[in-house]
């Protein structure tokens, strides 16, 4: 049997099946592929229409890469994305403008993301012009002005420059031109990372306002768990190239099944000094994504491995409703 | 100074003159730090935290920097205390890396990328100690032994970026351990790292602090690591101290509205049974620092703000008991429950 596509396939808005990405290494004089960063390795998962899934990991796990490819910013090397029942995996280039105006993304940093000599009104606007929408340079301005409010700018700051905004709000402008075009589905990929802690906050608050709003679907990719936590639906937790775990969030975080997921839970410091946990710490770092781990490619770290585990590629599959794992212990003490 | 002092931080201020105006980046800051402890000063970017350190160090780039006021009394290892604001170049060079080391966020780009890490770290050695090369190779090993890197030997040949930005991190504290400091000042250690580093490197950090017994000044936002690695806190907001507290009084009853505010908008894991599924956000903005509100700094974004009040003079850091300083005129009736926040 091949991997299981969690969650029945209609009522998901955005589906990936055995998504791959691996980015050659050339070398020689040849210029030949010597080697392949295997960023994602063989992911599927599907994103319900209205929910947010949480992505997490940690560097180099792929959770970046997984969404750009979504998009197709990346592509695929093998699998299949389907956007509402859609596959959209080989449409041309001519025809994916029709799927980008449903499907945005936030980026991370606010500060390279958005065009220094463009006035923030411009910014906002460019997405209308491109995809041809609210046809009037009126309308288009109207549009603008609501979506300043919307995020909760001032409308009358259309003609700043993005260098007289802070942090916190160039990432409500990178979210307003996100926004503009009434996209069905967002990837926000590590939106709030950059931002200060009481700055963060007000972002997480204005993104879930906007779910519940405008019925957004999202994908949102994070390396701080307590944020995705507060914000998912349900999450997928990812390590190497592959998905560990994927749970309702509340789940995941107060009964973790897999050993990875709870030694990440683990180390993350609680702000309460009168808390003293025992902390799993990992030894070593996360092996290269070049020439990954064989079996399962935590077992390099994972402090419950046995030498089944060299061998075997373990599945994703459901240990209680809607909670998934892929790991082939059943009978860890406090994971099972 | 008293005999279990090592720093003493009075009145600190340090501005920048840029064209645009005077940056009050440190305003007045004092805090101290006895042997053996480790003090957190935490604030949001803009707040002074790594301007402080910097200057402690005397390492503020004039122009257009300038420490304009106040004292950093420090206790040498030769065991005589001086005012590192008023000490020559000369002095300065022989305390830094060997009585007060330094690490920071980095760990990219404050390793050289042309020279191995041996060299790097018996640059030092050889600098403050004045031993041979090889002598100092032998202590470099000893160091990255120290600090769990596994095959040290091996290791003094690599060049940085044969090495993750964790390994990295633990070479730079190798660097900064190896003529043993006194005072290790470490701007943000972690925050560029993953949380699994993370905790190797917190873990890595209490564990030399025990065996070698020096002090650590640590900055950081992060307020879960303040929670893990201090034994006394300072917040720090717009270049002022506004609160200042031993650790646990600081998270269990914090009197400065600014630090609430913080712990309220930090998101809560080992709340996640009970929380609500939204926080309690900070309105508004950090200030402009060349242009701070009138009166207390915070006042625009306080919910305890009182118009006549808040808005007219600076607060003085006031003492509510034992130690724990707070600078805000309404703390009391705050605590007391006088007042409700709009």
């Amino acid at each position: 049997m091949s991997a299981v596509v969690p969650e029945t396939t209609t009522a998901n808005l955005v589906e990936v099946t055995h998504l791959k990405k691996w980015f050659p290494i050339r070398g020689g004089i040849l210029s030949r592929v010597v080697a392949n960063v295997k960023a994602v390795n063989d992911v599927s998962f599907g994103v319900k229409k209205g929910e947010v899934l949480g992505l997490v990991g940690e560097s180099g796990s792929g959770k970046t890469t997984v969404g750009r490819t979504i998009l197709r910013l990346i592509e695929p090397t093998e699998g299949t994305i389907s956007f509402q029942g859609q596959d959209i995996t080989h449409i041309p280039k001519n025809q994916l403008r029709s799927y980008r105006r449903k499907m945005q993304i936030i980026f991370q940093d606010p500060f390279a993301s958005l065009n220094p000599r463009m006035t923030v009104g411009d910014i906002i606007a460019e997405p209308l012009v491109i995809h041809n929408l609210e046809g009037s340079a009126q309308a288009r301005n109207d549009r603008v002005a609501e979506l300043l409010q919307l995020v909760g700018l001032n409308p009358d700051h259309v003609r700043r420059y993005p260098h007289e905004f802070s942090g916190g709000q160039r990432q409500r402008i990178g979210i307003a031109r996100a926004l503009a075009v009434r996209p069905e589905f967002i990837v926000a990929d590590e939106p709030v990372s950059a931002l200060d802690v009481s700055i963060q906050a007000q972002v997480v608050n204005l993104l879930q306002d906007l779910k519940e709003q405008l019925g957004l679907t999202i994908l949102f990719i994070a390396h701080d768990l307590a944020v995705v936590e507060y914000i998912s639906d349900r999450i997928a937790v990812m390590y190497l190239g592959k998905v560990m775990e994927l749970a309702p969030s509340r789940d995941l975080y107060l009964k973790p099944r897999h050993p990875y997921t709870e030694a990440l839970l683990s180390a993350i410091p609680t702000p309460d000094p009168t808390i003293k946990r025992e902390r799993i710490v990992l030894q070593g770092d996360i092996p290269s994504p070049i020439n990954p781990p064989s079996g399962c490619v935590f077992r390099t770290r994972c402090r419950y491995a046995i030498a089944e585990c060299a061998n075997t590629v373990p599945e994703l599959k459901e240990v209680s409703p809607g909670h998934f794992k892929a790991c082939i212990r059943d009978d860890i003490p406090g994971l099972s | 100074m008293d005999e279990k002092r090592l720093v003493d931080v009075t009145d600190l201020k340090v501005h920048f003159f840029t064209d645009d105006g005077v940056v009050k980046a440190v305003d007045g800051v004092s805090f101290h730090i006895d042997k053996g402890e480790t003090l957190a000063v935490v604030g949001e970017s803009g707040s002074g935290k790594s301007v402080a350190s910097l200057a402690m160090m005397r390492l503020i780039p004039n122009p257009p920097g300038k420490i304009v006021g106040g004292q950093v009394l420090f206790r040498g290892k030769d065991g005589k205390t001086r005012d590192l604001v008023k000490e020559d170049e000369a002095t300065m060079r022989k305390i830094r890396g060997n009585d007060i080391a330094m690490i920071f966020q980095e760990p990219m780009t404050s390793l050289n990328p042309v020279y191995t890490v041996g060299d790097q770290i018996a640059e030092a050695i050889v600098l403050h100690q004045g031993k041979s090369k090889k002598e100092a190779l032998d202590q470099a090993a000893e160091m990255l032994d120290l600090v769990g890197i596994p095959e040290p030997k091996k290791r003094l040949s690599n060049y940085p970026h044969q090495m993750s930005g964790g390994m990295r991190q633990r070479v730079m504290i190798a660097m900064a351990l190896s003529c043993n400091p006194s005072l290790l000042i470490a701007d943000e250690p972690t925050t560029a790292l993953d949380v699994t580093i993370q905790a190797q490197i917190l873990e890595l950090m209490n564990k030399l602090r025990e065996e070698i017994g020096m002090s650590i000044l640590f900055i950081t936002h992060n307020l879960g690591v303040v929670a893990e690695m201090a034994d006394r806190v300072v917040v720090m907001y717009a270049g002022r101290a506004v609160e200042e507290a031993d650790v646990v009084p600081t998270f269990k009853k914090p009197l400065h509205p600014y630090t609430m505010g913080l712990l309220n908008s930090v998101p809560r894991l080992d709340l996640a049974a009970t929380h609500q599924q939204r926080l309690e956000a900070i309105p508004g903005n950090v200030p402009n620092p060349l242009n701070l509100p009138q009166g207390c700094a915070f006042h625009p974004r306080c919910k305890f703000f009182k118009p006549g009040l808040c808005d007219q003079d600076i607060p003085v850091l006031q003492d509510a008991g034992n130690g724990h300083m707070v600078r805000c005129v309404r703390w009391a009736e705050i605590q007391k429950g006088e007042v409700v926040g709009a």
